[in-house]
This record gives structure tokens, C-alpha cells and sequence, in this order.
């Protein structure tokens, strides 16, 4: 039985000024699933996520929420299940990691359910409750990494936006976050749609994946096929017509 | 000993000054250089209504904080669209603005003339009277202000208020992805600190009996940035510490046996030289935990 498709960009179309960053893009999230969304420099793969959650100008197409058009404002997206851990972690570092969670739960009214959710997290993340109290400036990259997954999911969201989660990591630490994001998924069936310029590492946890070039999606298929094809190479290497 | 009460009352006032600033530029990272406005605004409206109505200092110091909060929230609407060095060169052009208005506004603060014969306070609480006409008095009255705004300051950087402060602070971007609508914050934090700032001008103004323009150019802006920059952002200590070095040094300089004739200007070198000197080798100040 096919999954419910939670989350779809519709013909989106995202211009800076005189430069198109997407045309026309179409990308479908279903529950439970990872989408990794792949592509060189330039291909627009963070433009997506920005523009869902209005941090880019929207042109054209529309966002669905089930089959719901939903407005790209960040609180309202918020509030349907949807959180986005954006590129280079962007922890606070001048609080604390128990604050940054805290931040991360804005949506949370009642103080109880706050913290439930803040302890429930640091036992998914170990690391983060020995250093509950620590300024999140003195934690390593890797641990800023997890501190960010984490305080993404202080909302307990049904989706999951992730913007480059390996970036600046060494390979070993890569490894473990990409880990810990498919126990979030199994554990807690958290869609992911996840940027990623590890490929390896991307399609080794993705169910299915959109490749971009130049603003438009080129090929889509479940990880395995665009792993066995020669699609990437084709974009990566600039010999797309 | 008059003399050492009139730096405690300038202490206590300066005080409040960085105190309400370290909010705005310290916590939430916004460069503001338009406290004197603020500052005015609160010692104008003492002025005029102690001067030309019946009404007592302390409901002065009331319709002076509503007059320069309702101000701020439109200053601050305009300043919310500007972000880093705009932010504070357009604050800048407000305190300018201010000051013009006190400057040219004669019916009402009779100009460059100032406003002279501001009374002190008189506090009636049930069969009580309590006058403020002596310094000593005044210092207990200002000292007790500087010590309500500082745990005012103090409850809100500690609050989940204040920590939203600081993550705008950091990255306001970032923290717009959770939900957060940071224009409120921000606008919130400004009004504030401005409410705090035109306590600090009434205080000024019954203690000195007369305002006029000067008092409140952008120097007196640079001079309270200073103080927070000296002590440090995000520190309520550092302001008060700022506050007191900025107080004293002056003081201390008077001491140190300049010919005459060139005291006044080689003080104010030896002052700038300190400031240079402490933002090369101390950029955070001496208890900040941000710099600019």
C-alpha cells in the first residue's frame, strides 16, 4: 500500500532578482520517508527548503500540506508539523544547550510539555543531556550537529527538513549523524527530506531521491536506481543537455 | 562630601542609561545611538510639566516614560527595517531629529534658552511627607531607581524573553525558522529600554533644575554606548562598572596636573586614548561576553 503523501512543492518557482533559482520544481514527500534532494553548486536543492519555509520569494506553484495549499510563513509551517534544521547547524552558542532547545520548542505553550520534550530528546541524544548546561559554543561540531537534529525536533514534527546536516564534519562524525537521523526516522516515523552533498551517505538512508540541475529537478527515483544510474555523474560533471 | 554625592546621583543616572542601552545593543545585538532621545524626552517632559502645570515629579516621570515609549514603538518600526551599520546610522538620525525638536521647538522648551526652576519631589504617602530637596536624599531616591531598573533588567535577560534576545542576537535568521516573530521582540526590547532611558531624564532634570538642548545631543548617545561598550554588552554588571569608570575617570583626570589651559582638551585625549587602548586589547570590555 502506497504511503499518504504528507508535503508537495507544486511548480515552484523561485527568482533572485534576475536569476531563477528554481523553475518549476515539483517534489512530493510521503509519510515515514526519506527524500534526498542532490545536485551541484548552484542546482537550488537549499532553494526548496528556504522557500517552504519563506526564507525565499516564491514566483509561482504552491505548497500542499495533504492536499491542503498552505502559505509559506514560517509559524504556520511550524504549527502544521513541519521543522527545518537549516545549513552550518546554527546553534546559539551563547546559551546553553538546554536554552537552544527551549528556543527550538517555541510552539510548546505549556512549560511541562516543554521540558517532557526536552528530556525525551536528550535520551535520544546522550550527549546532549551530559551537556545540558554547557554554552553550546563550547561543543564540537558533531555535537552541535546533534544539538541542532535535536532542537529541530522540539516541535515533534511529522516532517523533517534538514540543509546539509554532514556539512564540516569529519567522515566518522558523518557517519553518526547520519545514524541518528535514520533512528529519528524509523523511531519516531519522521518523514526527512534531507540536502545533502555526501552522496554516498544520503542514498545509503534515502527511500527516494530528486536530482537537481540549474533550478529544475532532472531525474527522480527511489535511491537505489539513481545509485545505479548514471545520472549523477551526468550532472556533477556538467554533461547534462 | 557634596561633592562625592553629586558623582553618586550622575553614577545612579548613567546607570540606568547603560543598564537600559545593554539591553538593546548587548542583548539583542541591535546597535542603537538614540538613547539621549530617549533620555531627553523623559527630562522634557518632567521640565514642562513641573514647570508649567500642577502635576507632581512622580507623575511626570510616568507620562514622560508612556511619551517616550509610545515615541520609541514608532521609531523602532522605522529603525526594524534596517539592519547592522544602517541600523546604527538611521538611530543616529532620530537622536539628531530629538535633539533639533528640542532645539527648535521654542514654544514648548523655549530652545537653546533651556527650561530652568525644576523642582524637586515631594512623595505624600498616607500621612507622610517625603522631600527629595537635599542631594543626599536625591542620591537614596536615584540609587533606589538605578536598583529597581537594574533587577528589572536583570529579571527580563533571565527570562525565556531575554534568552530569545540573545538568539536574535546571534542569528535572528535562524531563530525565525522556529516560529519567531523577532520584529516583536526587537520592538519590544526598544520600547522598553526607552521607557527606562526618560526615567533616567526625569531623575537628571530635578536634580540639575533646568534642561536645555545640549545635554541630549548624539555625543551624550556615543557616551552611553560607551559606557556598556567599556564594561561590557551583554553584562548588566559591566554597564554598571562602565557607568562608574566613565563617572570617575574624568574626576580622576582632573588630578593629574595638565596646565591649565589645555586641561579640558588633554583630558578628553586621555580619555579617547583609554578607549582605543581597552578596544584593541579588550574588545569585549571589561565584562561583556559579546562584542560588536
Amino acid at each position: 500500500m502506497k504511503n499518504e503523501i504528507l508535503l508537495q512543492l507544486k511548480n515552484i518557482s523561485v527568482h533572485y532578482g534576475g536569476v531563477k533559482a528554481l523553475d518549476g520544481v515539483d517534489v512530493a514527500l510521503d509519510e515515514g520517508e526519506i527524500v534526498a534532494l542532490m545536485g551541484p553548486n548552484g542546482a537550488g536543492k537549499s532553494t526548496v527548503l528556504k522557500a517552504l519555509f519563506g526564507l525565499a520569494p516564491i514566483q509561482a506553484g504552491k505548497i500542499l500540506w495533504h492536499e491542503d495549499s498552505i502559505e509559506p510563513i514560517p509559524h504556520e509551517i511550524i504549527q502544521k508539523g513541519i521543522a527545518f534544521v537549516p545549513q552550518g547547524r546554527r546553534v546559539f552558542t551563547h546559551l546553553t544547550v538546554e536554552e537552544n532547545l527551549e528556543i527550538g520548542g517555541f510552539i510548546v505553550q505549556d512549560k511541562k510539555e516543554l521540558k517532557r520534550r526536552i528530556n525525551e530528546v536528550m535520551e535520544m541524544f546522550p550527549v546532549l543531556k551530559q551537556k545540558r548546561n554547557a554554552k553550546s559554543g563550547t561543543l564540537s561540531g558533531g555535537q552541535q550537529q546533534m544539538l541542532a537534529l535535536a532542537r529541530g525536533l522540539m516541535t515533534d514534527p511529522k516532517v523533517l527538513l534538514l540543509d546539509e546536516p554532514s556539512l564540516g564534519l569529519a567522515p566518522k562524525i558523518v557517519k553518526e549523524v547520519f545514524a541518528k537521523i535514520k533512528e529519528i526516522n524509523q523511531n519516531r516515523k519522521t518523514a526527512i527530506m534531507i540536502v545533502e552533498h555526501n552522496i554516498k551517505s544520503v542514498l545509503n538512508i534515502a527511500d527516494r531521491a530528486y536530482v537537481l540541475d540549474k533550478g529544475k529537478v532532472v531525474a527522480q527515483n527511489t535511491a537505489k536506481n539513481i545509485t545505479d544510474s548514471n545520472i549523477l555523474e551526468k550532472v556533477f560533471m556538467g554533461k547534462m543537455k | 562630601m557634596e561633592y562625592l554625592i553629586h558623582l553618586g546621583i550622575l553614577f545612579a543616572i548613567y546607570t540606568i542609561l547603560g543598564v537600559s542601552l545593554n539591553l538593546v545593543v548587548g542583548y539583542t545585538g541591535l546597535l542603537s545611538v538614540t538613547q539621549a532621545a530617549f533620555y531627553g524626552i523623559g527630562a522634557y517632559a518632567t521640565a514642562i510639566l513641573l514647570t508649567q502645570t500642577g502635576i507632581g515629579f512622580f507623575t511626570s516621570m510616568i507620562l514622560g516614560v508612556i511619551l517616550a515609549m509610545s515615541i520609541s514603538f514608532l521609531i523602532g518600526l522605522v529603525l526594524s527595517r534596517f539592519r547592522d551599520d544602517y541600523y546604527a546610522l538611521a538611530s543616529l538620525g532620530f537622536n539628531v531629529i530629538v535633539f533639533s525638536i528640542f532645539l527648535n521647538w521654542q514654544d514648548l522648551t523655549r530652545g537653546p534658552l533651556g527650561i530652568p526652576g525644576i523642582s524637586k519631589p515631594d512623595l505624600r504617602f498616607f500621612n507622610y511627607d517625603f522631600s527629595f530637596s537635599s542631594n543626599f536624599s536625591y542620591l537614596i531616591l536615584t540609587i533606589i531607581f538605578a536598583v529597581l531598573i537594574y533587577l528589572v533588567s536583570k529579571f527580563i535577560v533571565n527570562s525565556s524573553f531575554g534568552r530569545v534576545l540573545k538568539a536574535i542576537r546571534e542569528d535572528e535568521k535562524a531563530i525565525q525558522v522556529f516560529g519567531y516573530n523577532t520584529l516583536y521582540y526587537k520592538l519590544a526590547i526598544f520600547v522598553i529600554s526607552a521607557g527606562m532611558a526618560s526615567v533616567a531624564g526625569s531623575l537628571f532634570a530635578s536634580y540639575i533644575t533646568f534642561v536645555d538642548p545640549s545635554s541630549f545631543y548624539l555625543m551624550e548617545s556615543v557616551f552611553i554606548l560607551t559606557i556598556i561598550i567599556l564594561g561590557g554588552l551583554a553584562n548588566l554588571r559591566g554597564a554598571v562598572l562602565g557607568a562608574l569608570i566613565m563617572i570617575l575617570l574624568p574626576e580622576i583626570l582632573r588630578f593629574v596636573g595638565f596646565p591649565s589651559d589645555i586641561a579640558a582638551q588633554m583630558r578628553q585625549v586621555v580619555y579617547g586614548l583609554i578607549l582605543i587602548l581597552l578596544m584593541l586589547y579588550r574588545p569585549k570590555g571589561f565584562l561583556g561576553e559579546y562584542e560588536i
